[in-house]
């Protein structure tokens, strides 16, 4: 993150200077902090209107039901952890969290997620990451979520005739790389699994 | 009428009813959450004055254009835009750094134009891998994350081809 701060604004002088824009881009830096704040503004309405609606989701028990039809996938995913126990439940209400897209609620289940396989797979201290562990956060790098709230909000921001036409191209993209998500990390466990008994046999 | 413009006024009517039928004090929750929402926004905002400068000086510089032309055959081979080239490189890195980019991309080339589209398409289907990564394993304190790095990034750079073909298919 901090090398992104630094490598876009050096990046921007150095390009004005040799095309000659150091003046649009000095205007740039004027606009873009005004812009901010319009931006947020926009968005404030429609983020409000969505946490409103997916805390009311969220107490009508959306994330343990959907938790429960995750369950037998959760436990085809993750090998070795204790079926219905503490890890496998975490895991659930996490994944289920993020398929709502509740924002605030999917980091802290997911952390605790990441102790509860911890504990439970009893590594030592300073032990590598687990397969298990992988495939938790691999999923949680790959978008899971439903409905795209934010992008939604920003394309009607924008004035999108219907911000929602993005969906379907939302959802089969999002599968194409949750299917591959899930075949890289089962694939590269294979592999090290492959690699580490070559070692152990000589 | 698109099919797709049922789901939102559906989602608000189906949620509200649901929660009166498991008798939550609807108004209460919602309101807790949308006040949830109101610190979300705020929370965001200083990373994305300071993304937003960052992402138009190098917009107005010129870097954008020239990035763009330089992995242009590339993208053509799938039909991803090489305007959005800039959300690709920037997504797995800040969330705000891509709203700014998306910003950018929709007041350049209008909204529901294909670069427009695409932007918003990986903004929906992505995630910030590099956050998430760095928040998770940090949390149980481990440092060495053997494949997980080139794992996402596969599903990033599949994410990153399916969106072109997609996009293309359905507006081009």
């Amino acid at each position: 993150m901090k090398v992104i701060l630094i490598v876009l604004p050096v990046a921007a002088v150095i390009c004005g200077i040799c095309t000659g824009r150091l003046p649009e881009v000095s205007a740039a830096v004027l606009d873009g902090a005004a812009g901010a704040v319009t931006l947020a503004i926009s968005l404030c309405g429609i983020m409000c209107l969505w946490s409103g609606l997916m805390r009311v989701a969220e107490e009508c028990g959306a994330v343990r039901v959907m938790s429960a039809v995750l369950s037998p996938l959760v436990n085809f995913l993750f090998r070795g952890l204790e079926k219905g126990g503490r890890a496998a439940q975490l895991i659930s209400m996490n994944l289920s969290a993020n398929i709502l897209g509740l924002g605030n609620a999917t980091t802290p289940l997911g952390i605790q997620a990441m102790e509860a396989i911890k504990q439970e797979e009893g590594q030592p201290e300073g032990a590598p990451a687990s397969d298990n562990m992988i495939m938790l956060t691999v999923l949680n790098t790959a978008s899971l979520q439903l409905i795209p709230a934010t992008a939604a909000a920003l394309r009607s921001a924008r004035g999108a005739d219907s911000p929602m036409d993005i969906l379907p191209c939302v959802w089969i993209v999002s599968a194409y790389s949750l299917f591959i998500a899930v075949a890289a990390a089962k694939l590269l466990a294979w592999f090290s699994r492959r690699k580490d008994s070559f070692d152990a046999d000589n | 009428m698109q099919i797709t413009d049922l789901f939102i006024p559906l989602i608000f009517a189906g949620i509200l009813i649901a929660g009166c039928a498991k008798r939550v004090d609807v108004f209460r929750v919602f309101c807790d959450g949308a006040a949830d929402g109101l610190k979300t926004t705020a929370d965001i905002l200083p990373a994305l004055v300071l993304l937003l400068v960052s992402v138009g000086m190098l917009r107005a510089s010129g870097a954008v254009e020239l990035l763009t032309g330089l992995l242009e055959p590339v993208c053509g081979l799938f039909g991803f835009p090489p305007e959005c080239m800039q959300m690709v490189l920037l997504r797995p890195f800040s969330g705000s750094g891509a709203i700014a980019v998306y910003d950018g991309i929709a007041a350049e080339y209008g909204a529901d134009s294909l670069p427009e589209r695409a932007a918003a398409v990986l903004l929906g289907s992505s995630e910030t891998t590099f956050y998430t990564i760095a928040v998770y394993f940090s949390a149980v304190k481990i440092r060495r994350t053997r494949y997980a790095v080139p794992a996402a990034l596969t599903a990033d750079l599949t994410a990153w081809i399916v969106c072109g073909v997609t996009v293309s298919l359905f507006f081009g």
